[in-house]
């Protein structure tokens, strides 16, 4: 190999594992934007849903049999749900108040959540291995060795992502939807129901939390801290991507995971603390994020 | 959107500022008659588990056993977290100390905390015991007259792990370093060793503590430095992501050996035998050594999330109990005026329990025992629940820790 490739190699594999941290961010993002878009809503929870999400996976494992397959379509309803009822009985009464609240809400929710599995469940973390059909020999990408179960992770997260951002931005229902957010009591009034679109699209946006747990389960390990590392970070890309804007958020979600591992590389103290440095440089030069609209 | 952004960033950084909460039991009456005990610890964070509640409820069996209190000592027993933060820690140790007339700290993991909180007792004239931090600067630069590092050091570890490995062929190094002074020590440490040996050190990467999940990055650095020995020198739930992560990448499948330098039998349990199976690993006590252990295990009773003790928790049973032995001797009117005469006392006696069995206290305020190399069992040779370790040799007590001249402290010199 020559020097040029052997310098070259470091980059391209912190680029492709960045990827797969963006993956997560994305998905996470993507979340709390659709949430904050059409509810105003800013999703404190969104960490503590996400860890849920890895959370069930383990006890559909463990307690009923469900295997990986399975707990990626059934977790992400479980915990819909419960944020369905979070929205009934809790956020949907803050609708009126200030944006303050239903963040002090969501922050309290959290804060409940992870206490509450952290007794049950200790701080170490439970086993949740990478389902069978991963478990081959890493695919050689000629600078670096990936596994498999990685790939995987990139390409539903892209999948679920462009499926979302269609949903919203290209279909009636999406319409609807951001018709409710510009003038609710309009779309109330030919004929739709605009509490229930609300209650819909919040258990939709928890389901997403929920699904990035169970996809980052088999690689991290399942602990009640797991969301609280993330949604720092997650809250720093929406606003970096422009609050609520739904493809900022998710393309800032893989850029800031990629640049992120390049950090890894030449400055790895530095890691956790790159992607706030990004945030305040581009408040200070767009102060609407990348993509938002002022 | 009408939502200011600028609220959004304020309560961003609120939530890194988690609420502290300290479960104080204000001093009364009597107090010259009673003892206070400060559980220093991380109750929500990586390291839970392996100090958390479970020390606490070891220093409650430790104050039970002692029989002080049927001798007419009071001994009030408290619990805070520090979230490893020094600041935090340092906060709640001063409160303890200047406000509630705590006597003693026990535990305080991370090892950024325990410096911090040697310094505060020592100033103060009061006693740390040292059971969950693990950098052998508590008995070398940092010695105090008042502290006494207990359980396990990064000495202790490299002389036990890192022996291991060299010995078995392992010559070049490349550490994956938890960016703090625990994970600086034991890099030293365990450096030091491997360069002793003929070995080399080819180089480390830093991750940042705490909040790292992913160490893909880090291990594919390791892998690339070609080095025959990656060492974690981390600890907690960085120990689990990246040995779980290094299976998943097949580090170890490509002839590159994983060294936990610190690995608990909490750590074991998270990542399953499947993953955690083979490694080798060095602790001071383990649940199912002998009867004696096992014994302690029973008395403790049900730990919180029915772990069982690791060597931390059995060194804040071992420490409290010997403190509390010292205290019967020279009186609690004595003890509480002076720190480290308790100490000074502590060091005198020959220590003895059902942990560690016999041992002693050295002037640099190092607790001498055995340590002891386990490997962990394939999920084949497990038969029974938390049967994870087999012994693969007895470390003895006196080279199981680094040489008393070796460590810089100034209180040996005198």
């Amino acid at each position: 190999m020559s020097d040029f490739w052997y310098d070259l190699e470091p980059f391209l594999q912190q680029g492709t594992l960045g990827l797969v941290n963006g993956a997560f961010y994305a998905i996470l993002s993507l979340g709390l934007a659709v949430i904050f878009g059409m509810l105003n809503v800013v999703n404190f929870a969104h960490g503590a849903q996400f860890m849920l999400g890895a959370f069930v996976a383990w006890m559909l494992l463990n307690w009923a049999g469900i295997g990986y397959w399975g707990a990626l379509i059934l977790a992400p309803l479980v915990v819909g749900l419960l944020g369905v009822v979070i929205e009934r009985t809790m956020i949907a009464r803050l609708y009126k108040l200030d944006h303050l609240y239903g963040l002090l809400l969501t922050f309290g929710l959290a804060l409940i959540i992870e206490g509450t599995m952290r007794n049950a469940f200790g701080s170490s973390g439970l086993p949740y291995q990478v389902p069978e059909a991963f478990r081959i020999p890493p695919v050689d990408l000629g600078y670096m060795l990936m596994p498999a179960y990685r790939f995987w992770i990139v390409v539903v997260s892209l999948i679920v992502c462009l499926g979302t951002w269609y949903a919203i931005e290209k279909t009636k229902l999406g319409s609807y939807l951001r018709a409710a957010v510009e003038n609710p009591k309009l779309v109330q009034a030919f004929g739709i129901n605009v509490p229930l679109m609300m209650t819909a699209t919040y258990g939709a946006g928890v389901a997403l939390a929920a699904f990035a747990g169970v996809l980052a389960a088999p690689v991290y390990s399942v602990n009640p801290a797991m969301g609280a590392n993330f949604i720092i970070i997650v809250f720093a890309v929406v606003v970096i991507g422009g609050m609520g804007s739904i493809l900022g958020s998710i393309v800032t979600g893989y850029i800031l995971g990629v640049i992120e591992g390049f950090t890894r590389v030449y400055y790895p103290e530095a890691s956790a603390t790159v992607v706030f440095v990004i945030m305040a440089i581009v408040l200070l030069v767009r102060p609407t994020g990348l993509f938002g609209r002022a | 959107m009408t939502i200011k952004r600028r609220t959004l960033l304020a309560a961003s950084a609120a939530a890194g500022a988690l609420p502290l909460v300290t479960p104080l039991r204000h001093a009364r009456a009597q107090a010259a008659n009673t003892i206070r005990i400060g559980v220093l610890n991380d109750q929500s964070g990586l390291y839970r588990d392996l100090t958390g509640p479970g020390s606490t409820q070891a220093v409650r069996l430790a104050v039970q056993e002692s029989g002080i209190t049927t001798r007419g000592v009071n001994v009030e027993v408290a619990e805070a977290d520090h979230q490893n933060k020094p600041d935090v820690g340092s906060t709640v140790v001063r409160q303890w100390l200047d406000r509630d007339g705590f006597d003693v700290i026990v535990d305080v993991p991370t090892s950024s905390v325990a410096l911090a909180v040697n310094t505060l007792c020592r100033e103060r004239n009061k006693v740390l015991l040292v059971s969950g931090a693990a950098t052998s600067d508590l008995t070398g630069s940092a010695c105090s007259p008042n502290t006494i590092h207990w359980t396990y050091d990064t000495w202790m570890l490299s002389r036990g792990t890192g022996g291991a490995m060299v010995a078995a062929g392992g010559r070049t190094w490349f550490f994956i370093t938890a960016d703090y002074a625990f994970g600086h020590a034991l890099e030293r440490d365990v450096s030091n060793f491997v360069r002793a040996a003929g070995g080399e050190v080819l180089g480390a990467v830093r991750t940042p503590f705490p909040g790292t999940t992913d160490f893909s990055s880090f291990l594919v650095q390791a892998q690339r430095s070609r080095a025959q020995v990656i060492g974690l020198a981390n600890a907690g739930g960085d120990t689990i992501n990246s040995i779980k992560q290094a299976a998943e990448f097949g580090i170890t499948r490509r002839g590159q050996k994983l060294a936990g330098l610190l690995v608990f039998i909490s750590d074991v349990h998270a990542l399953g035998l499947q993953t955690a199976q083979g490694l080798v690993l060095t602790a001071t006590f383990y649940w199912d050594l002998n009867d004696n252990t096992r014994e302690f295990t029973r008395r403790l009773g049900r730990m919180p999330n029915d772990v069982r003790p690791s060597m931390i928790h059995a060194g804040c049973y071992s420490a409290v109990l010997h403190y509390l032995k010292a205290v019967e001797a020279m009186g609690v009117a004595a003890a509480k005026a002076s720190g480290a005469a308790v100490v000074e006392r502590m060091k005198a006696m020959e220590t003895d329990d059902i942990c560690f069995g016999k041992g002693t206290i050295r002037p640099d305020g190092r607790k001498i025992h055995p340590a002891y190399l386990f490997e962990v069992k394939s999920p084949q040779e497990s038969r029974y629940p938390w049967d994870y370790y087999k012994l693969l040799q007895t470390i003895p007590a006196n080279q199981a820790f680094r040489p008393i001249t070796e460590g810089g402290c100034p209180l040996v010199r005198t």
